[in-house]
């Protein structure tokens, strides 16, 4: 009998697709979140529009938060730690999460370098802008991989601008001649082996959902139908007028992705989604995406 | 032939792929209509919650069950096994019943106790099947009609039939391994 293997790593992420990945701050919440039909729950302190309002130093959770959630519903708990911060991760594969997130959302604790993520038995999933990103967290041991979107904005834009990217890659490469694949690792700063794997089965190794900005139906279906896995809601839930029902219906969108009278229907009065932000309004140094390389 | 891969939620495109590999027509169903003129139907891996509450809202739970009564083959892989048990000691959701077997969810603990390990399976060649177990359920007890399948070396159950129905606790469609599909096609056209 063997844990920590890379099939059962990523055979969870697998168990997730076609599914939504909620980020709650409470118990409360998650039973909420769960009830609604999440597939699994991100365990955070504050939601990501709360991080970004609050600014300062965002780091991992109180474990008793993490815990409380744990203790309240059956599907999978995941967390974030941040980037870098291989301490954080051993104390969240600690305590028995089931995901660890090494997430741009917190601040980074190291500007140069991910986690080493092979070492640990329980998988992580990370944020990627492109796919020569994606490849080198691949290359560290994510099992799973998201794009980055920009947190906490309620605006899409970003999340659609890093999933055209990621699945833009992919079909480059397949189309790129054999002999011109090295200088295409080169060029990406992707680990070759990778590059090649993805060259020859047109997909990535790994499932990859869509994050940062999801805040309606239509949203999570138009990452769905871009190429996403499933999604990622973070303050797109828990800061709308009423959560239970945005949930239920985000859920649905996202199994429905490809039926438009099932996303009008289910967009029906779900009360008042997230303010959003213009990325316009956001000076470049609180942009999240940029961090991690 | 043409078999149904229920695609609420979870790794419904891993069981579609391994069907297409095997020669079959394989269609992903999200609404009751999407059951008419199958020949089978596969419920996959996912969160069992979360697939539980979509068959419910869109009508899937009882048109299911009416078509397993009327005779459609099912093949049930982790959470399918839960939603196809007639009791889950935890459940939390409304499942289809359908098979006389009490399930535990979660079984083995959290992710990080996730495992792979080698079955001996009675109905396949003497060939160790690859278990591939994801915060996998067990099976408690059995009842009536249900045939054991497979066992841990600690003697859990982990693989049942009972007439044209197949429940497995771990995940053949994450595998190179055709054997468990091909058993279920096998039971679908009645070539055993």
């Amino acid at each position: 009998m063997e844990t920590g293997t890379w099939k059962v790593k990523t055979g969870l992420a697998q168990m997730l697709k076609g599914g939504v990945i909620m980020d709650v701050v409470n118990a409360e919440h998650a039973k909420i979140a769960e009830d609604a039909g999440a597939c699994a729950v991100m365990a955070l302190e504050r939601v990501p529009a709360d991080i970004r309002a609050a600014g300062g130093v965002a780091r991992m959770a109180d474990p008793t938060v993490i815990e409380a959630i744990m203790k309240t519903v059956s599907i999978p708990v995941m967390a974030k730690c941040r980037i870098g911060h291989f301490v954080e991760a051993q104390a969240l594969e600690a305590l028995g999460v089931d995901y660890i997130d090494e997430s741009e959302v917190l601040t980074p604790a190291d500007e140069s370098h991910h986690v080493w993520k092979h070492d640990f038995k329980v998988p992580f999933v990370c944020g990627c802008r492109n796919l020569g990103e994606a490849l080198r967290r691949i290359g560290e041991g994510a099992a799973m991989i998201r794009t980055k979107g920009e947190a906490g904005t309620g605006n899409v834009v970003e999340a659609v601008r890093h999933m055209r990217a990621v699945m833009d890659g992919i079909r480059e490469l397949v189309q790129t001649p054999q002999e011109e694949l090295m200088a295409k690792a080169k060029e990406m700063g992707a680990p070759f082996e990778i590059v090649v794997e993805i060259h020859k089965t047109g997909k990535l190794p790994v499932v990859n959902f869509a994050a940062g900005g999801v805040a309606t139906p239509a949203d999570a279906a138009l990452m769905m139908q871009l190429g996403a896995d499933g999604v990622f809601v973070g303050s797109g839930i828990f800061k709308s007028s009423n959560p239970s029902v945005r949930a239920q219906a985000i859920v649905k969108a996202t199994t429905h992705y490809n039926d438009p009278k099932i996303i009008a229907e289910v967009s029906k009065n779900l009360g008042e989604a997230m303010p959003g932000l213009d990325m316009k309004q956001i000076p470049p140094e609180e942009l999240l995406a940029p961090r991690g390389w | 032939m043409k078999i149904g891969v229920l695609a609420s939620q979870g790794a419904f495109i891993e069981h579609i792929a391994k069907l297409r590999e095997l020669g079959v027509e394989a269609v992903p169903v999200r609404l009751p209509e999407e059951l008419e003129g199958l020949d089978g139907l596969i419920i996959p891996g996912g969160e069992s919650t979360s697939i539980g509450r979509l068959m419910r809202d869109y009508r899937l739970t009882q048109a299911i069950r009416d078509k397993v009564k009327d005779g459609m083959p099912v093949f049930g892989t982790c959470a399918g096994m839960i939603l196809m048990a007639r009791k889950s000691s935890d459940a939390n959701f409304e499942s289809l019943g359908l098979m006389d077997i009490t399930v535990r969810r979660n079984a083995f603990g959290r992710q990080r106790e996730s495992f792979e390990t080698e079955l001996d399976v009675s109905v396949l060649d003497e060939k160790p099947f690859p278990g591939v177990f994801i915060r996998a359920p067990l099976i408690e007890k059995v009842n009536g009609t249900v045939e054991v399948l497979a066992r841990l070396a600690d003697g859990t159950i982990v693989a049942v039939r009972d007439g044209k129905m197949l429940a497995l606790a771990f995940h053949p469609e994450l595998t190179d391994d055709p054997r468990f599909h091909q058993y279920f096609l096998d039971m679908v056209s009645g070539r055993e």
